[in-house]
């Protein structure tokens, strides 16, 4: 039993991914979408909040909103895997629910 | 009767800053802000634009939006100059929290620290925040 986060928000104008990650359990999943995908840069103030959970949990990022928001050619968190909607579909169903940080 | 003519505008000219302080694409703000701005640029003020906080990332160069099925609007910047808004900021402060330089940028701005972007502010007549 391991839950599919996923986070819509970006992490310099809203709390939302330190809200999912201090509730997140070791072993779940943390899916960045539309404007979450910032945290996802590296280099940012806000990496260090993936960084300290990487490994433990596994984090994604769509791909689809990485490249609407022209951060394909930006350096990403190390170990940060990147999805489209079809790998999106997969995780839902690998995972045992989805919780869906608004 | 007096004539109206179209080109001279001899009202007060008023300084007008757009402040854009959210990212594009989750939420309606920049690009409705975007709108704001190309349409008042018709009435002759002292227009000023800063991108500030997430705002920046509406600048970001290599925007490709076709895979998420909405209007890749960040073109539309280069049209700002066209339309006589040439005083363009942006805030140095919120570029380097992001990981951007000038080089992420879609458009030619001049970066200010914070304190110049509060002086700005202390200068103008109105201020509209997106």
């Amino acid at each position: 039993m391991a839950l599919l986060h996923t986070v819509n928000k970006s992490p310099f104008e809203r709390n939302v991914l330190s809200d999912c990650l201090r509730l997140a359990k070791d072993g779940s999943a943390v899916l960045l979408i539309e404007d979450g995908v910032y945290a996802a840069l590296d280099g940012t103030s806000a990496s260090d909040e993936i960084i300290s959970r990487n490994g433990s949990i596994k984090f994604f990022a769509l791909g689809p909103d990485i490249e609407a928001r022209g951060l394909s050619e930006k350096p990403l968190i190390d170990g940060l895997t990147l999805v489209d909607y079809e790998g999106f579909v997969d995780l839902v169903e690998e995972y045992s629910s989805v919780q869906s940080w608004l | 009767m007096e004539d109206f003519d179209d080109d001279e505008f001899d009202g007060p000219i008023k300084k007008f800053m757009y402040v854009n302080r959210k990212a594009p694409y989750g939420t309606v703000y920049a690009l409705e802000g975007l709108e704001v701005v190309l349409i008042t640029a018709a009435f002759d003020q002292d227009v000023s634009m800063v991108f500030v906080d997430d705002g920046v990332f509406q600048i970001k160069k290599d925007q490709e939006t076709t895979a998420i099925n909405m209007k890749n609007f960040s073109p539309t910047y280069r049209a700002l100059e066209g339309y006589e808004v040439e005083k363009v900021y942006a805030d140095k402060e919120s570029l380097e929290s992001r990981g951007l330089s000038a080089d992420d940028l879609v458009i030619p701005v001049e970066i200010l620290s914070s304190d110049e972007i509060s002086e700005l502010m202390d200068e103008q007549d109105v201020i509209v925040t997106f």
